[in-house]
């Protein structure tokens, strides 16, 4: 998508929303649903949108896990890294996973397919260790099942 | 159709293993074979190492299955599973005689796993409304009288008396007030929040709309965090099937009354479940904490008395309504009253969803229900109340699960998450854990909890690598009193708790000299 529809994208959320109370973190969620980040070259635009300065903008953005300022790979992994997910080997199934698909935690795969988040808690703590692939719940993982889960998005090696 | 029900939960965790796959190979088997039946995506029950478990209605009650995979599905059929016999090796008998249920004391979680979750009708059918419907009937005061009376605590934590804090609310003037419900449920080893949304989100739809009535606020906010996303869009799918029905939005049932409830998705920020930090971020900001007073509900959303209140005490409300407050306060102990919804996680054979009145022991929940450890290893520590919770040792597991009987052992109960270690858990990892995952999260505002946690990241890690161990554990204590002393919120202020009782029960996992009990 080019930086104009870019632009465009983000000008449409900024009337949809414009009515709402304090809507800055909706505008920011609905602009990342849409693009799949927010790019920087829209803050300025989203700033003027929300009566707000650019500064105020990018703390909030920064101030948040959720929010991203540069695209995600295809498909997006989080793994819980919590203490019920511990307590079941969620650090040996990260360490796998950092294995699988060659990069650590916060990167992109060495093919470009998956990018690896760390998570703490996705309320699965009672079916650990526990991960999402696309926001979709995977429970009770091994390293063989994250392999098995992973074939099925396309190869990474 | 014939009058054939199935039952294949929608819950997260079951989805998580494979619920939605089971759900489409019954409907094939079903087509395939010719039988007609209705499927119902109910909640779960939280019998959690049972998911996918699926039921079938019989005139006898309901049969339950599990846990099923997409394998067991033709079999199933074959075993006559769909006329609920009993003979396949996955039947686990009549659902509600499943020792794990049965002995469980069911008040908010009454209905959860049995009615469809966005079915209006199927609500009213389970005494669903009938505590809106007393409440309309009944002056703003009274309404707020039967929330005192039942001695209703916040189930987010803190444990402040809920009626109070709705007392304030109503008793504020003011020309726009909110009900915010504070839906982020961040801590570690709780799911109970997430679990009402996706398997009874009417409850809390309900006991807002309540909470609106008896304090004059017209708008509502739930504020779910954004790991959940199956609960947003339950919770909203359950609003727009109140607002179609009548029990929600403008002239409530005819009443007069109005109340509009709206979801907010959070952003990945621990500290955002504290009521405070949650309001900054419903008003557009970084989710940093404010200084208190003023209180939210004289001073709170966009400046105006705010309601604040988790998702369980709010979904606590339309029972106590409906039955009165009396019937909720004869359960429980001290000032402990009602029901807790128990969440047990981690290491643990059963896991899953125990609601009891307050007074059970960890030992009967880890054991009586738990099953012990997965594992099969002998459990070692014991961490309740999430992530600022304290790390409880054997010796503590007989306590009466109550605030105070746990506040005076420097333990929290907070939001009920129980989360277990076995024998292999290194609890001077845990505690540096506890220190980083404060690091990670904290908002930032005062000193003690910004660089405190970072600090106690490295002087464990020195502990651990036995760098001048037992000044560092000096160092290490003396910090901890100042982030217990010196924060603003809990999350300075409790961080030590999971660490300073590593410290005390565990010794020997940070290479210090085991003191010898018996010569004390
Ligand atoms: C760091 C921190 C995180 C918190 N997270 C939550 C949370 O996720 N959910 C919740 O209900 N309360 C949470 N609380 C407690 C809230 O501040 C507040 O006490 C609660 O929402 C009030 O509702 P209640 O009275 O119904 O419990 C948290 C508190 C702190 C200090
Ligand atoms: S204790 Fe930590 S999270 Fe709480 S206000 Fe201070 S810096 Fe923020
Ligand atoms: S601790 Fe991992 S899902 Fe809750």
């Amino acid at each position: 998508m080019s930086e104009s529809d870019e632009l465009a994208a983000v000008r449409q959320v900024l009337i949809e929303r414009a009515e709402e109370p304090g809507a800055l973190l909706p505008i920011l969620h609905d602009v990342q649903d849409a693009l799949g980040y927010i790019p920087p070259h829209t803050v300025t635009t989203i700033a003027e949108g929300v009566n707000l300065s650019r500064a105020e903008v990018h703390g909030v953005i920064t101030y948040y896990h959720h929010f991203r300022s540069a695209p995600a790979a295809r498909h997006v992994i989080q793994i819980c890294r919590a203490e019920a997910c511990q307590s079941m080997g969620a650090d040996a199934l990260l360490a796998h996973a950092e294995l699988r698909l060659g990069c650590s935690a916060h990167g992109h795969s060495k093919d470009g397919n998956f990018t690896l988040e760390p998570a703490f808690c996705l309320g699965l703590c009672a079916s650990s260790p526990a991960m999402t692939i696309n926001e979709e719940p995977h429970a009770r993982m091994t390293p063989r099942s994250f392999d098995a889960l992973v074939a099925q998005y396309g190869d990474c090696a | 159709m014939s009058g054939l029900t199935i039952y294949v939960p929608r819950d997260s965790a079951a989805l998580a293993v494979g619920a939605e796959r089971v759900a489409e190979r019954i409907a094939q088997e079903a087509a395939i074979r010719g039988v007609s039946f209705g499927m119902v995506r109910n909640g779960s029950r939280g019998l959690f190492w049972l998911e996918p478990m699926v039921e079938v209605s019989t005139p006898a009650g309901r049969v339950a299955y599990g846990p099923v995979t997409i394998d067991d599905v033709a079999d199933l059929f074959d075993a006559g599973f769909a006329e609920g016999a009993q003979t396949h090796p996955l039947s686990l008998g009549l659902t509600d005689e499943i020792p794990y249920l049965k002995k469980q004391e069911r008040l908010t979680f009454a209905r959860m796993g049995i009615t469809d979750p966005v079915s209006v009708a199927d609500y009213e059918a389970h005494e669903g409304y009938a505590g809106l419907r007393r409440a309309l009937g009944l002056k703003p005061e009274e309404v707020v009288q039967q929330v005192l009376d039942s001695g209703l605590r916040g189930r987010g934590g803190a444990a402040f008396p809920a009626g109070i804090k709705w007392k304030t609310v109503m008793a504020t003037p003011a020309a726009q007030k909110y009900i915010v419900c504070n839906a982020d449920e961040g801590d570690s080893g709780t799911f109970s929040d997430r679990m009402t949304m996706e398997g009874d989100p009417l409850m809390l739809v309900e006991g807002m709309t309540i909470a609106g009535i008896a304090t004059g606020a017209t708008k509502g906010y739930v504020y779910i965090r954004s790991e959940y996303p199956h609960a947003i869009a339950t919770m909203n799918e359950a609003i727009r099937a109140a607002e179609a029905a009548g029990f929600l939005g403008e002239n409530i049932l005819g009443s007069g009354q109005t109340f509009w409830l709206e979801v907010r998705k959070g952003a990945g920020s621990y500290v955002c479940g504290e009521e405070t930090a949650l309001l900054e971020s419903l008003e557009g900001k970084r989710g940093i904490v404010r200084a208190k007073p003023p209180l939210p509900a004289i001073t709170g959303l966009f400046g105006q008395p705010t309601l604040i209140n988790n998702v369980i005490t709010l979904a606590s409300v339309p029972l106590i309504l409906a039955r009165g407050a009396e019937y909720y306060r004869d359960f429980g102990v001290g000032r402990s009253r009602g029901t807790l919804p128990m969440q047990l996680a981690g290491n643990i054979k059963h896991g899953g969803l125990v609601e009891k009145a307050f007074g059970v022991t960890l030992r009967e929940l880890l054991y009586d229900y738990g099953g012990g450890s997965a594992s099969g290893r002998p459990i070692k520590a014991v961490q309740v109340g999430g992530p600022l919770g304290a790390y409880l040792p054997e010796s503590q597991w007989d306590l009466p699960l109550d605030y105070e009987a746990y506040a005076a052992v420097g333990g929290t109960v907070g939001h009920g998450g129980i989360v277990v270690h076995d024998d292999t858990a290194d609890l001077s990892k845990l505690a540096r854990y506890a220190m980083e995952f404060c690091a990670i999260e904290s908002c930032g505002k005062c000193t003690p909890c910004r660089i405190g946690s970072t600090r106690g990241v490295e002087v464990i890690d020195k502990i651990r690598a036995d760098n001048k161990r037992v000044e560092h554990v000096i160092l290490l204590r003396d910090l901890c009193n100042t982030m217990v002393h010196g924060s603003l919120c809990a999350m300075g202020g409790m961080t030590p708790f999971p660490v300073l009782s590593a410290l005390d029960h565990f010794p020997q996992d940070f290479g210090l000299v085991v003191p010898d009990r018996k010569a004390a």
